[in-house]
């Protein structure tokens, strides 16, 4: 009989340690996870919105540096180097812009780009050709001078074959004596 | 391809046939003067040899393209058959049988009788005979057999002959311009018979293709395209499917074939400088030709292929310059105007024919060797550019904004007369080139 409780004693000692031990364990995980949870909890929804706020802030900025980029990426493609009739002489104007060429090339040390030579339609094929090579020839020497790479630079001339103003007026000839950024 | 059979009607037609050109190719006609009037030619119905319905038809046909033809040429105009007296396809077609004081009467000077046979089912047998009404005379008779869908190149034959006779020159009748279309927004070569039938798309490149150029035999085309991104020459057998791309580095354009031989200038850039070079067939460098600091482009060969005219901007606007080949020496030949680009070199080697620009007027002009007087031949009539000689000599082709604004072919007289649109098609034409056809691509 004594054996016997003894036994019951051992038995409860036992089974309340294999509670305490569930028991141990469980505090222990509700503990760390309470300490996880506790960090923001504590500042809450003012950081909350502060954390958005800056993520929205980078986005817009990365944003805006692309719609920078883009913007320049446009203006260096799309403002033409223009000419005066029946020339292939820079003009200063010509040299100004090709200046800011000449940075965004060196912004960006990769792109390589044609240069393609433009015409008015007066004169002919023939000679619009050779006018149009030399007016593209002229940016690129002009852009190496200012340091850019040659190899980085072809030329093509159009001649009057690609005219960006069909009309019979002064100013679309003046607009049709070009010489176009193409980015490759 | 079947071949027409020419031949004389007999010993003394023959004969006359040799002998009348070497007698009489300066009395007649004188194409290049500049006030010629054209000569009245009766064309009369052709006798239905066997009186068949299909030789009446083809009879049709032929008188049609004859009249056509004959009133293309700046020196024969066809009469109004209304005004006829006698009808030669009834009362007879030959020498004997013609009242000549009929036709004088009417006022033609000259007088085409013809009958027609048909032999054989799809086959055409023409007899030919070209009077001098005036003179009671016979100037030439032929006659031709071929197929039924020849009859437009034999009667093209005879109004060759009926050219030789009149001019000492056999005239535009053999003779194919290749020219520029617009196709779908880009530009391709095409051909086409002097008259603007025929025409047929050379290029199919898909990018702009320019500056036609005949080799003079009309088996060879040049001319340049963008189809590897940049103006190269491109050198094509029309016959044979062959031919070279002369792509060096820069620009390689304005293509022209020396005369009798298959070699060709071009201006091309890869020193870094545009110069004008000779080349082969196969698209290489032979020599430099030019040697000037700035635009030398557009070469064309004098007839004898001795000497090159072009347009350079040395003295500092666009001029036409003669530079002879072998010794390099080079005069300036026009000096009026600041701007003068695009030289064609008359056959007979004495005229240059140009574009100038004065105050945004885009005119043609043409300008004796020995004078350097310039001769205006286009004006209040838009753009007139890219001015050619027909083989010939008689006329010019060239291109002219004045219909709408829209660039089309047209031609004249040398003299600048008679100025008319050459071709109706859609798109936009430009930059003719004229030579005369090679007889082994006829029925390509």
């Amino acid at each position: 009989m004594k054996r016997k409780n003894w036994l019951n004693v051992l038995l409860v000692i036992l089974v309340a340690g294999l509670f305490l031990t569930v028991s141990c364990a469980k505090q222990g995980t509700v503990t760390s996870e309470t300490a996880v949870k506790s960090a923001p909890a504590t500042d809450d929804a003012a950081a909350k919105a502060k954390a958005e706020a800056e993520r929205l802030a980078a986005e817009k900025a990365a944003k805006e540096k692309a719609a920078k980029i883009a913007a320049a990426r446009k203006a260096f493609e799309n403002e033409d180097i223009h000419f005066d009739y029946d020339s292939s002489e820079l003009t200063a104007a010509a040299k100004t812009l090709l200046k800011d060429k000449a940075a965004w090339l060196n912004e960006n040390a990769t792109a390589a780009v044609t240069v393609e030579g433009h015409c008015d339609e007066r004169g002919t094929t023939e000679y619009n050709l050779a006018l149009g090579e030399r007016r593209a020839t002229s940016v690129k020497a002009y852009l190496v001078d200012l340091g850019i790479a040659a190899a980085r630079m072809n030329t093509v001339s159009y001649g009057e074959e690609k005219p960006v103003d069909t009309g019979k007026t002064e100013l679309a000839y003046s607009m049709n004596r070009r010489a176009h950024f193409a980015i490759k | 391809m079947k071949k027409i059979i020419l031949q004389g009607f007999y010993s003394v037609l023959i004969l006359g046939c040799f002998w009348i050109p070497v007698c009489h190719s300066v009395t007649y006609i004188n194409i290049s003067n500049p006030l010629l009037k054209k000569s009245p030619v009766a064309v009369t119905d052709f006798k239905a040899m066997s009186g068949s319905a299909e030789e009446i038809t083809h009879g049709k046909t032929a008188v049609q393209i004859l009249t056509e033809a004959l009133n293309f040429t700046g020196y024969l105009q066809t009469m109004d058959p209304v005004a006829f007296l006698a009808n030669p396809s009834q009362s007879g077609i030959q020498l004997s049988e013609i009242n000549f004081r009929d036709w004088k009467g009417i006022g033609a000077d000259y007088l085409i009788t013809g009958g027609v046979l048909t032999e054989s089912p799809g086959n055409v047998k023409f007899e030919l005979r070209f009077f001098d009404s005036i003179n009671s005379k016979l100037l030439v008779g032929k006659v031709y057999t071929g197929s039924e869908t020849q009859i437009r190149k034999m009667m093209h034959m005879f109004c060759s002959e009926i050219a030789f006779i009149l001019t000492g020159k056999y005239g535009v009748f053999n003779t194919e311009m290749a020219f520029v279309s617009t196709v779908d927004g880009n530009k391709e070569i095409f051909t086409c018979d002097f008259d603007g039938q025929n025409i047929k798309q050379i290029t199919f490149h898909k990018t702009i293709s320019l500056s036609p150029s005949w080799s003079s035999d009309g088996k060879w085309l040049a001319y340049v395209s963008y189809a590897k991104g940049k103006p190269d020459i491109y050198i094509k057998n029309l016959l044979e499917n062959r031919g070279a791309i002369v792509n060096l580095k820069g620009m390689n354009i304005s293509p022209d074939w020396m005369p009798g031989q298959l070699k060709l200038a071009g201006a091309l850039s890869f020193s870094g400088d545009q110069e004008i070079y000779l080349l082969t067939a196969n698209g290489e460098v032979i020599k430099r030709l030019t040697d000037s600091l700035g635009i030398d482009v557009s070469p064309k060969f004098s007839p004898d292929g001795q000497k090159i005219a072009f347009t350079s901007k040395r003295t500092g606007t666009p001029q036409i310059f003669i530079q002879d080949i072998d010794s390099g020496s080079v005069k300036r030949l026009t000096f009026n105007g600041l701007n003068n680009t695009s030289p064609a070199w008359s056959p007979d080697g004495r005229k240059i024919a140009y574009v100038g620009i004065e105050k945004n007027a885009i005119n043609i002009f043409v300008m004796s060797i020995d004078s350097g007087v310039p001769v205006q031949l286009t004006a209040d009539s838009g753009d007139n550019e890219d001015p050619v000689w027909s083989p010939d000599g008689s006329m010019l082709a060239f291109t002219s904004t004045r219909e709408g604004g829209v660039p089309r072919i047209f031609v004249m007289n040398a003299s600048g007369t008679d100025q008319r649109r050459l071709l109706n098609m859609s798109g936009k034409q430009t930059q003719p080139d004229w030579s005369i056809s090679d007889s082994t691509r006829e029925g390509m």
